[in-house]
């Protein structure tokens, strides 16, 4: 890393640290967990999406089963919520392996994959919906008590800080990624896998374990969601928002990239709220997102991130 | 180091490849050879293990590969490149060639080593930033053949590495092949080009039709009617000899 | 167990439901065959069609039967356009991209729904389309009936016309062969456009078939994707006989699930179904190798 990108990094942080003390509202400290939060699952998807290139439409799968895990743990067991915490994301993890071995085993690549993580999803979604343990369409209730000890926060700026933690933890998952073996292996995937395999890439293990990888992220972050909105239900667990969501914030950042879920829910999040302040109606947010992610996909393969970098490229082609 | 016995492999009702023999001995460089469609490139996949063979073996460095993976193939140090070139299209050429080099090095810092020696072995250390997607022919060509190299192989399937390439760009890949050679490594080459196989190898094998029907010395190889028939057409041999080698 | 005529029902009723989901997979995998590109916009320009329908009947007085000629060609307007401007620009790249193009057009399009339309669902009551018809010790409503006969009369009349019509001959050309095609001097684009535009035009006889009988909202669209591309890969992408096949088929499942597993799990059945075939025979019962 140069000099310059550390004091980036740096600055960056002691930003993130002390941006709810400067925020003016609950409000807003509430937008920023959720842009952090955002952040975190896009990149749970980035590292299937974008680093191995294996599109999913339904990544909503692992962030469910994380969120029912440690949700049935805490409200129907009495297990203390952060002991479950780790649960879930085993679950997600679980989750993870077991499609990915299932999909990958029967060689479904590009729209075939995506659709069958769909199909998943959704078959998730209904047995949750039908299951006793799960409390069926009711969803479970997290009876409120705000402790610390209880994973549960009066003041949002803490649960900003564990987004935080959370962000922190995932770039630096995507960081090693980009400097791993591993990481490359799963690039040399995306790219071409006939290649990948010809240079003696295990291409079924190395995908196999992304999927559980990006699983057990996603599954953690079902957690969090829970443990701050003390509810969940079949729709919110494992309906196909959430997969949209995680795949646009990824997207449109610029997949396959470090920062890129972050800048693309930081951006994101701006679009929302703009949206929200200028119309009460419902529907013109996603309308917009929707046309970026066309704009994204058919003008900026790289996404956001991709203007920064060319803007960098062509600096350094002047210097040199 | 490879034996190859009775290797079949019928696409449909089409035997691609029909009963092929084959033995490259270490050190050597070994050439195959044969008109358009005669099962070359399958015979490679087969070997390589990215078609099932229908029958026969594949033995390298005395362990039976038959019908292995071909990551296990590769790991066993038996590597192909393609035909088709098959670049890592977004990556740098450094990525490209790393990926192969991370097969024999876990730390970041020796791979990159590796791959950087190994580009510049072949000719290709100005190139390192460069995205492959981005490279000519004559570079993706040698970028198939530094990302092999990088695995350290003992065996290479090189398959026509030289097509399309023109002729000072073919005497520069024939340096590097041989030279490859002269670092210890076995090499199996497909070639549509002769001339770069008769400068090359040592010894040459003709396919057609999915059969070997010649074996030898590059110069007994050209001499052969049964090759000039199936590169020419029937009965070519025979109107050659007929016109006293005019033309 | 359920008694055998209320499996018989159950059964009858699905082939119902099923013609119409024929209809719709056959406009998904005449793009696929054609474009080979994976549709994902396909429910929610059913949706817009079915709003399309609703509007004609409440607010003109239009029967949703009589309306069929205008909503389907106005669906293959719409299509024709947006493979033009939007899909077909963007046709060349990978497959994910398709995927992800039309995945942004589906959101596009299903909010703007919910932005124009707001979130309540809308049905419309057509009279004679409920009244029921009686087969043997069965019963079923008009609107089911015509559903069936004119989905099959539609798609036998589209089958018809890509075999003996010239512009027909020409889709299925390029579908073949597109290097071909361009070379022998047909306009490969314009065929591209009017292949997709006639697979959203099926979208439009669709609407109008359903209407009579089922609701529309912004979310409607949801629905019908994984039914269709249940259907279409049920029967192999591509394939027209297996769209046929899928689409009964899916119709079965999906009715008979309901019967067997009640409202909620029954719904499972489109989704393990998906899931299987993909995962054993990921070319369709019908489909061609990949």
């Amino acid at each position: 890393m140069s000099a310059r990108a550390r004091l980036l990094l740096a600055l960056g942080a002691v930003a993130a640290l002390a941006l709810p003390l400067v925020l003016p509202s609950n409000y807003a400290v509430n937008v920023a967990v959720m842009i952090l939060f955002s952040a975190f699952l896009g990149q749970a998807w980035n590292i299937a999406g974008g680093f191995a290139g294996q599109t999913s439409f339904g990544h909503v799968v692992f962030f469910g089963t994380g969120a029912y895990a440690s949700t049935i743990l805490h409200a129907t067991w009495g297990w203390n919520p952060w002991l479950a915490w780790p649960m879930a994301a085993l679950a997600g993890g679980a989750v993870g392996l077991g499609i990915g071995a299932l999909a990958f085993r029967a060689g479904l690549r590009g729209s075939y994959f995506a659709l069958v993580t769909l199909a998943f999803a959704e078959v998730f979604r209904i047995l949750a919906n039908s299951a006793e343990f799960t409390r069926g369409g009711l969803g479970i209730l997290i009876k409120a008590d705000a402790r610390a000890a209880n994973f549960q926060f009066r003041d949002p700026a803490w649960f900003y800080y564990v987004a935080l933690a959370l962000v922190a933890a995932s770039l630096a998952i995507a960081w090693w990624l980009r400097r791993s073996r591993f990481g490359a292996q799963l690039a040399a995937i995306r790219e071409n896998e006939d290649a990948a395999r010809a240079l003696g890439i295990d291409v079924l293990r190395a995908k196999t374990l992304c999927m559980g990888i990006s699983g057990a992220m996603a599954g953690a972050g079902g957690t969090f969601y829970a443990q701050k909105y003390l509810y969940i239900d079949p729709t919110i667990a494992f309906g196909v928002e959430k997969s949209v969501e995680m795949l646009l914030v990824s997207m449109i950042g610029g997949a396959g990239t470090v920062f890129g879920p972050l800048v693309g829910a930081v951006a994101l999040g701006f679009v929302g709220e703009a949206t929200r302040a200028l119309t009460s109606a419902q529907g013109l947010g996603l309308v917009v997102y929707g046309i970026i992610l066309v704009a994204i996909v058919a003008r900026l393969p790289d996404g956001l991130i991709g203007l920064f970098a060319r803007r960098a490229a062509r600096r350094g082609g002047r210097d040199a | 180091m490879l034996e190859v016995r009775g290797l079949t492999r019928a696409f449909g009702g089409l035997k691609a490849v029909d009963g092929v023999d084959l033995d490259v001995p270490e050190g050597a460089i070994v050439g195959l050879i044969g008109p358009n469609g005669a099962g070359k490139t399958t015979c490679f996949a087969a070997i390589a293990g990215f078609v099932k063979p229908d029958a026969g073996s594949v033995r390298f460095a005395g362990a039976d590969v038959t019908g292995r993976e071909p990551h296990v193939v590769a790991r066993a140090g038996m590597v192909r490149t393609f035909q088709i070139t098959q670049p890592f299209a977004r990556l740098s050429v450094r990525e490209n060639v790393m990926v192969g080099a991370w097969l024999r090095h876990a730390r970041r810092a020796e791979a990159e080593a590796a791959a950087e020696r190994v580009a510049r072995a072949v000719g290709m250390g100005a190139m390192l930033d460069m995205r492959a997607g981005d490279l000519t022919v004559a570079g993706r060509k040698r970028l198939e053949l530094a990302r092999a190299l990088a695995t350290s192989p003992r065996l290479l399937l090189l398959d026509e590495v030289m097509a399309g390439l023109n002729p000072t760009e073919v005497a520069e890949i024939v340096g590097v092949v041989r030279s490859i050679r002269d670092g210890g490594v076995t090499i199996l080459l497909i070639e549509h080009v002769m001339q770069a196989v008769v400068s090359l190898a040592e010894q040459v094998h003709v396919l057609n039709q999915g059969r070997i029907i010649a074996r030898g010395t590059p110069a007994a190889i050209v001499a052969d009617p049964a090759v000039v028939e199936a590169y020419l057409g029937h009965g070519a041999a025979a109107r050659l000899a007929g016109g006293g080698g005019g033309g | 167990m359920p008694s055998f005529d209320i499996l018989l029902a159950g059964i009858v009723n699905g082939l119902a439901a099923g013609a119409v989901y024929v209809l719709v997979a056959v406009g998904l995998t005449l793009i696929y065959g054609v474009l080979h590109i994976v549709n994902f916009a396909h429910g929610s320009l059913l949706m817009l069609a079915m709003y399309a329908t609703y509007f004609l009947f409440a607010k003109a007085g239009v029967d949703p039967y009589a309306a069929l000629p205008v909503v389907a060609g106005g669906a293959f307007a719409l299509g024709y356009v947006l493979y033009r401007g939007v899909v077909g620009r963007f046709a060349h790249g990978k497959d994910e991209n398709i995927l992800l193009i039309t995945l942004g057009l589906s959101i596009v399009i299903d909010n703007l729904a919910l932005f124009l339309f707001t979130g309540d669902t809308q049905t419309i009551d057509v009279a004679h389309a409920q009244r029921m018809v009686e087969f043997g010790p069965l019963f079923l409503p008009r609107a089911k009936v015509i559903a069936f006969a004119a989905a099959l009369a539609i798609c036998a009349a589209l089958g018809l016309w890509m075999a003996r019509s010239d512009t027909g001959k020409a889709i299925r050309a390029v579908a073949k062969e597109r290097q071909g095609a361009r070379l022998v001097g047909i306009d490969v684009d314009h065929v591209f456009a009017v292949s997709y535009g006639i697979g959203i035009a099926c979208l439009g006889a669709a609407a109008c078939l359903l209407m009579p009988s089922f609701y529309v909202s912004p979310s409607s669209g949801h629905a019908f994707v994984l039914i269709a591309f249940t259907t279409v890969v049920l029967g192999g992408m591509g394939s027209f006989p297996g769209a046929l096949a899928g689409g009964f088929a899916i119709g079965v499942i999906e009715s008979l699930g309901g019967l067997l597993l009640g409202e909620q799990l029954g719904q499972i059945g489109i989704s393990l179904a998906f899931i299987l075939v993909l995962l054993l025979r990921p070319t369709g019962l019908f489909g061609a190798r990949r």
